[in-house]
């Protein structure tokens, strides 16, 4: 017999009520944790959660019939009452509620949800207020009480589907929610996020419209006079049908898209932006995380704004000086120079092969990088800006140099993170001084490094404290921060600031200019957002008029977010200080970290997707695009995985949006000899057109304010109105009937090849080549994608009746299980050429653990040890629950640690010793 | 309609006092009215009701998780299958197909409530198939068709006409 098995989603409202009864009733069952999309029920096309998976194989893919069956075993029974409350729960109450929440959540319209609520609330609230028991059908809680308090939950959470009258309901819910079991099932579904946590699953739903998801008239009440509930089924008013019907006939204003001429300098009357993404650093070659993180982002939004007509400036290029690259070298026995020069070359092929279209990918090792960087370095020391001080340094006497920052690790001095760096702790975010590090140890030989002091030049951030709080006030308030880079701004100035460092004792770098300090670098975190300038610099020796022109110039900068601080306080304290008219950053966007199948990338066990290897995979570099902006990092981490990545090219690229580009120009080769047919709007027609016309707007609402995953989900959207619409008009069907049958298949038609471009405008800033394609098999009239864009954007017929069309092809191939499996294994870690990099440089002293790395990861025992681990937390995590005795916890604890560690030799890394936690008992 | 469902249903139970219904709201949701007490609403409350009442538990599933397999389809059957939309007709038909590959009835080998209100559910789509549609739903027809030649089921509706034999051998649909 297998084990019972609960499989919930977080954010999914369904699971509230599963979660709340397993709770309750004490039924023994795993809870696993999956994704929204994740198929458990193996015979249904669409995911649907929660799922309970039963020891006989059966699968219960209904959360009332799981709440019933969970009652059932637990030998609590049901009554008939509770099954027709259940009966009416599903049948009339979660259509409303449905439709009011996504109202509510997905689309923003407070003010409408409530209505289709009414009926059902109103007779729920008659029922309740009759009844003789505490509870609905008893004096204890039974199944009807959770399934309804549950279901009820969220739009009692929103505040816009309050409803006033409800006494004896408010009295009910009350009484329920004050359950443990559901304020623990309310913990795990909504974490604390309130309505917010469900809009990712209630966008994945079909939009509740139609006829057989929209509220339904409802239940007379018992007394049996029928109450009448208003028709909600208009997501579009009729003026907004209007309106995209009358924009649908308007000419197309005939002026293209600007040309791009290089320079490209800021013009009087235009919105000038200049868009920056973080300098990567040479000596490595970027992964997956990197890429979204930074340039492909910044390249989403550089491209939409060239479409929608701004002058725009989008530059970019390699951070090159520091340590790193000076151990990179003595590594392959080349200079410096020469490494820079290597991987600069690997870097721009790499952002090539992914369409990133800077205006100008420049360097760090420039002589305006000295130029420009030992002017600004004048001005701050002339105003009085930089202070001396002596330092103490750590010095590693076996690799006989100073050691920069982040060759330096031990343990975190504010929070006892055992992996701090010498600059930054990953954990609690905070700034380090090397030197205050605890238990410090040279990265390379693992030696403990020596103090040693010199004299050093620091950035005087208290004094300039003031200033840039001001105008970090109207940067905040004016632009587009996303939250993160505002609370890590905000944390840092809470922290209060300190001066800091600027001068390294180093080779590789921006030689200090001051005859005291002669033999000393600019410390890179001063030096690279110099970049910036430099590079524009090496782009056009015009580049004050985007850098010294704030009046004029809108600046975004696009960053992963542990380089927010360096952007938002230090780099502007720097040009604050210079008192030189900088352009400061206006817009600062930043992403969270992607995660790769739930671990780290990491280049030196060699796990996750490094941009060089993307190409080798077979997979186009569009689909590639697209699946990192669907999932880009915004809010929280994401993770990248391979099955989901299949998943997603194969139901939303292939089956939705390809599928529907492709039916549609099918048609019109197939059915009108290539000529796109005459358009006789109707009703059904101008509708799709408003609906469309409101995924374009929300498009371009998104875009603005640099929501890139948002936006792409409105072209999935409109994919997904379309395909509906020809779904229902059939127009193959009509095609063989009579005039009349033949005119309506002549407008589907017409009007879905007109989506078809209007796709490819909106596509163009996510996936460039299968944009251009769509273009090409319609023969799109170029100025067209630009037109569609402008103001709140504007969905008009592109190709009218009589245009010809090209040849259509299909846009996007299937990824089959097998090439994914393939793929998952050959990414999923040690690769062995890529394990040297820590100790191929020392000699000697390289850690023995290194050495058993090499082993292969063993996929079966892993698979194994990982579900021993799983099994042994939930012990864990139960005998904790049961207070139970100290020894016995950590019996069992000793053997969960037995098993990681044997997990982390399986998959091949060398077994960590025990987290801080140990330590602290 | 749904009362002459449910008067069909229970001939089927072999109930001998045909019970009084009438309907509310515009969906029509049938009410079993009684003496004593309010009526019961909702098609699977009042077919989960006359099979108490006819006194044959084992059509409700007799273990735990049978019923839940029962109540499951019953719900499938008001939720899903009722009032569904033109397009997602193909996709219920798909999936009852996949789930049926491997079973005589809704819930396994056993018969239970839930194949005759689903058989009165699909009846109007599979009235509409076309021949190689019903090939294509191979696992759904020989259900059909079985629940059609089973005893006292059929009763109000039309039978509908089912090849033994493939016409469309290729599959390719």
């Amino acid at each position: 017999m297998q084990k019972m098995k609960l499989f919930v989603s977080e954010g999914n409202p369904h699971c509230l009520k599963a979660l709340a009864v397993l709770e309750l009733t004490g039924v023994k069952c795993d809870v696993q944790h999956v994704n929204h999309e994740e198929k458990v029920v193996p015979f249904l096309s669409r995911p649907t959660l929660p799922v309970l998976h039963l020891p006989s194989g059966q699968y219960l893919f209904s959360s009332n019939a799981i709440c019933q069956y969970l009652f059932d075993v637990s030998k609590k029974g049901s009554s008939k009452q509770s099954h027709q409350w259940l009966e009416w729960e599903a049948t009339e109450l979660q259509p409303a509620l449905m439709y009011a929440l996504h109202l509510v959540v997905v689309q923003g319209k407070t003010a409408d949800s409530a209505k289709g609520l009414e009926a059902p609330l109103s007779f729920l609230e008659q029922s309740l207020s009759k009844r003789t028991t505490a509870f609905l059908t008893a004096e204890t809680v039974g199944v009807a009480d959770i399934v309804l308090w549950a279901a009820l939950y969220p739009a009692f959470l929103e505040n816009g589907l309050k409803t006033s009258e409800l006494k004896s309901t408010r009295t009910w819910f009350e009484r329920v929610g004050v359950l443990p079991a559901c304020q623990a099932s309310v913990q795990t579904v909504l974490k604390g996020k309130g309505v917010e946590a469900l809009k990712g699953y209630l966008q994945k739903q079909p939009a509740p419209h139609g006829q057989h998801t929209q509220p339904r008239n409802t239940h007379t009440s018992s007394n049996g006079s029928p109450t009448e509930t208003e028709d909600s089924d208009h997501n579009t008013t009729e003026e907004e049908i209007e309106a995209a019907a009358q924009i649908w006939n308007q000419q197309i204003d005939c002026q293209s898209k600007p040309e791009r001429k290089h320079p490209i300098l800021p013009e009087e009357g235009k919105r000038n932006v200049l868009i920056t993404s973080a300098l990567p650093y040479v000596n490595n070659v970027p992964h997956l995380g990197n890429i979204i993180g930074c340039v492909l982002s910044a390249d989403v939004f550089a491209r939409y704004g060239r479409q929608r007509g701004w002058n725009l400036l989008y530059i970019c290029g390699t951070d090159e000086y520091g340590t790193a690259t000076e151990n990179k070298a003595r590594e392959e026995g080349l200079t410096p120079q020469e490494i820079c020069d290597k991987y600069h070359a690997i870097h721009t092929d790499i952002y090539k092969w992914f369409q990133i279209d800077f205006d100008f990918f420049g360097r760090t090792t420039t002589q305006k990088q000295t130029e420009i960087a030992q002017n600004i370095f004048w001005r701050l020391h002339e105003r009085g800006f930089l202070i001396e001080d002596i330092v103490e340094q750590l010095r590693c006497e076996s690799c006989q140099r100073f050691l920069a920052d982040r060759f330096v690790e031990g343990v975190c001095p504010f929070c006892q993170y055992p992996e701090a760096r010498g600059d930054q702790c990953d954990k609690c975010g905070r700034l380090i001084n090397a030197v205050e590090l605890k238990e410090p140890q040279c990265k390379v030989c693992k030696q403990t490094p020596v103090i040693r002091s010199s004299k050093h030049l620091f950035l005087d951030l208290p004094k300039l404290e003031a200033n840039l709080e001001q105008w970090l006030d109207r940067s905040v308030s004016t632009g587009d921060w996303t939250t993160n880079a505002r609370n890590i701004t905000r944390s840092w100035l809470r922290d209060g600031l300190k001066p800091r460092c600027i001068t390294r004792d180093l080779r590789w770098g921006t030689p200090v200019p001051h005859p005291d300090f002669s033999g000393k670098v600019f410390y890179v975190w001063f030096d690279a957002p110099i970049g910036y300038l430099s590079i524009t610099a090496n782009y056009t020796d015009q580049w004050e008029k985007w850098w010294k022109n704030p009046e004029q110039v809108e600046l975004y900068n696009f960053m992963a977010k542990d380089n927010v601080p360096f952007h938002s306080v230090v780099f502007p304290c720097s040009l604050l200080g210079a008192q030189d008219n900088y352009t400061l950053v206006n817009n600062l966007v930043a992403t969270e970290y992607l995660n790769y199948e739930d671990t780290k990338f990491s280049k030196s066990r060699g796990v996750g997707v490094f941009g060089d290897m993307a190409k080798d995979t077979g997979i186009p570099s569009d689909v590639w695009r697209f699946y990192l902006l669907y999932l880009r990092p915004e809010g929280q981490d994401a993770a990248f995985s391979w099955a989901d990545m299949a998943l997603k090219n194969n139901s939303e690229l292939l089956n939705n949006l390809g599928n529907f580009i492709n039916r549609a120009g099918m048609f019109v080769g197939k059915f009108f000899e290539g000529c796109v047919p005459q358009v006789v709007l109707q009703e059904e027609d101008k509708r799709l057109l408003a609906q469309v016309g409101w995924e374009l707007k929300q498009y371009i609402q998104s875009l603005d304010k640099v929501r890139i995953r948002d936006a792409l989900k409105c072209i999935l959207n409109i994919s997904r109105h379309g395909n509906q619409y020809i779904q229902v008009n059939e127009p193959w069907k009509k095609i063989k009937g009579g005039d009349a049958d033949r005119q309506r298949a002549g407008t589907v038609t017409a009007v879905s090849v007109n989506m078809s471009v209007l796709l490819s405008a909106m596509l163009e800033p996510y996936m460039p080549t299968v944009s251009e394609t769509i273009r090409s098999q319609l023969q799109a009239p170029p100025a067209s994608a630009h037109f569609m864009l402008q103001g709140e954007g504007n969905f008009v017929c592109s190709l009218p009746a009589g245009h010809r069309i090209g040849t259509v092809s299909p846009l996007f191939q299937k990824l089959e299980a097998e090439q994914i499996e393939t793929l998952k294994k050959k990414f999923g870690g040690q690769q062995p050429q890529t394990i040297t990099q820590n100790n191929a440089a020392t000699k000697a002293s390289a850690p023995v653990a290194a050495s058993e790395t090499s082993v292969k990861a063993d996929p079966e025992l892993v698979k194994q040890l990982v579900a021993a681990i799983a099994e042994q937390g939930d012990k864990v995590r139960a005998l904790k629950g049961q207070k139970a005795e100290k020894a016995v916890i950590g019996a069992e604890v000793a053997k969960l640690l037995e098993f990681k560690k044997q997990l982390a030799l399986a998959e091949g890394k060398s077994p960590e010793p025990a987290p801080q936690k140990g330590k602290k008992k | 309609m749904a009362l002459k469902e449910l008067s069909s249903l229970e001939k089927f139970l072999g109930l001998k006092k045909p019970n009084k219904y009438s309907t509310q709201g515009d969906r029509k949701v049938p009410v079993l009215q009684s003496n004593s007490g309010p009526g019961l609403v909702g098609l699977v409350t009042i077919a989960t009701h006359l099979t108490q009442e006819a006194k044959k538990p084992d059509l409700l599933g007799s273990s735990a998780e049978e019923r839940a397999v029962v109540q499951q389809w019953l719900e499938y059957r008001v939720t899903r299958l009722d009032g569904c939309a033109k397009e997602d007709i193909r996709t219920i038909l798909k999936d009852l197909n996949t789930y049926l590959e491997d079973k005589v009835y809704l819930a396994g080998n056993h018969i239970s409530i839930a194949d005759p209100l689903m058989y009165y559910g699909l009846h109007h789509i599979i009235m509409d198939l076309a021949v190689h549609e019903k090939e294509k739903y191979l696992n759904v027809t020989r259900w059909f068709d079985h629940m059609q030649h089973y005893p006292i089921v059929r009763h109000h509706l039309p039978p509908v006409a089912v090849l033994r034999n493939r016409v469309y051998t290729s599959g390719h649909h």
